[in-house]
C-alpha cells in the first residue's frame, strides 16, 4: 500500500469526453520527504515514514528537529507512516504524486468536518417518530424506544443515540483517479474527500 | 494561480461570443440519439448568466406553442456546437425574471443600438 500525504483544495468538476459533468476534489499532494523508514530487524515491522507541510523551525522542539536533520530537510508539520510501500524509498527522498496514474483507483483517509451535538436522525438516520398529524407534535425527530422492559432492565450497550458527531477518521475507499498534475503536484479525485479545505488527506493505493 | 482554476481552465472554453442577458440567441446543442448524433437549435432571449468559472449557466426563455419554455444550459458544456447572438438587448439589469409575468407585445425588449 503505497500512500502519500496531501492538502485538500476545494471541489470543482471536470468534464468528460461523452460531455458529462463530474465532481470531483482537488488535492494537493506531496512532495512528501521520507523521514524514517523502519525495518523488522530494529523496529520489529516495516513502515516508511513520510512527512509534508512546512512548519516553522521556532515551534518544532529539539528531538523533532534532529530527526528531521537526519533526513536532511526541514521541520515539518505532517508526519505519517505507511506500511507495505511498494518500493521502498531511500531516507531523505521525496515522494510525489507520479506514484499514481490517471485512471486508477486509490482511498483518500480525512478526517471529517465536526457538526456537533446531533440528534439520532442526522447522526444515525433514524426516521423520526410519526407524523405530525394524527394529534402527534413535539416527537418528530425524537429516537422511539431505547429496548424492552422488565428484561433486560437496562439499555444495551452501543444503543445509538444522540451525540457528537464528526470530526473522526473517515476512509473513502474505489475514488478514481481522474487527473495529475506534476508541475503543480495536484491530485483530482472523483467524488468527494471527508474534511474541510485545508485539511490534511492520505491517499493511499 | 488559484489552484481550483488551474484544474477548471483545460475546460473553459473561450471560442463562443460575448452575450448576456436580454440577448436574443440560438444555442445549437448536440444531441445523442443511440448512435447518431444531430444538432438542435433552441431560440429565445437569456434571462441570465449564474455561477462562475466551469460551473458558469445561462437560461434561455421562449415561447413554444403559446408556453413558455425556459432551458438552462452550462456555458462550458462540450455539447453546446455554437452560440448565434442574433440581437442586444437594452436591459436595465442582470436577471429578467419580470419576463415570465409578460406575454406578447409587453415582453419585448428593445434593441441595443451601437454608437
Amino acid at each position: 500500500m503505497s500512500g502519500i500525504i496531501g492538502k485538500k483544495v476545494g471541489m470543482t468538476s471536470v468534464i468528460s469526453p461523452e460531455g458529462k459533468k463530474i465532481p470531483c476534489t482537488v488535492i494537493q499532494a506531496g512532495p512528501c520527504v521520507v523521514t524514517q523508514v523502519k525495518n523488522e530487524q530494529t523496529d520489529g515491522y516495516s513502515a516508511v515514514q513520510l512527512s509534508f507541510g512546512e512548519a516553522k523551525p521556532k515551534n518544532t522542539g529539539k528531538a523533532m528537529t534532529g530527526h528531521f536533520n537526519k533526513a536532511n530537510t526541514t521541520p515539518k508539520h505532517k508526519i505519517v507512516e505507511f506500511k507495505h510501500f511498494e518500493s521502498i524509498p531511500a531516507l531523505g527522498s521525496i515522494v510525489t504524486v507520479d506514484l499514481f496514474v490517471e485512471g486508477e483507483y486509490v482511498e483518500a483517509v480525512g478526517t471529517s468536518k465536526g457538526k456537533g451535538f446531533q440528534g439520532v436522525v442526522k447522526r444515525h438516520g433514524f426516521a423520526g417518530v410519526g407524523g405530525t398529524t394524527h394529534g402527534q407534535h413535539d416527537r418528530l425527530r425524537a429516537p422511539g424506544s431505547l429496548g424492552a422492559s422488565s428484561w433486560p432492565s437496562r439499555v444495551f450497550k452501543g444503543m445509538r443515540m444522540a451525540g457528537r458527531m464528526g470530526g473522526e477518521r473517515v476512509k473513502m475507499t474505489n475514488l478514481m483517479v481522474l487527473k495529475i498534475n506534476k508541475d503543480n503536484n495536484l491530485i483530482v479525485l472523483k467524488g468527494s474527500v471527508p474534511g474541510s479545505k485545508g485539511s490534511y488527506i492520505l491517499i493511499e493505493k | 494561480m488559484d489552484l481550483i482554476k488551474l484544474v477548471e481552465q483545460e475546460y473553459i472554453r473561450t471560442d463562443l461570443p460575448v452575450f448576456k442577458a436580454g440577448d436574443t440567441i440560438v444555442v445549437h446543442y448536440k444531441i445523442k440519439e443511440g448512435t447518431k448524433e444531430r444538432t438542435q437549435q433552441y431560440q429565445g432571449v437569456c434571462l441570465q448568466r449564474r455561477n462562475n468559472g466551469l460551473n458558469e449557466t445561462f437560461t434561455v426563455r421562449k415561447i413554444s406553442n403559446g408556453i413558455g419554455v425556459e432551458r438552462i444550459f452550462p456555458v462550458h458544456s462540450t455539447n453546446i456546437a455554437k452560440i448565434d447572438v442574433l440581437s442586444r438587448g437594452k436591459v436595465r439589469r442582470a436577471r429578467l425574471f419580470y419576463l415570465r409575468g409578460l406575454t406578447g407585445k409587453k415582453a419585448r425588449i428593445k434593441e441595443k443600438r451601437n454608437k
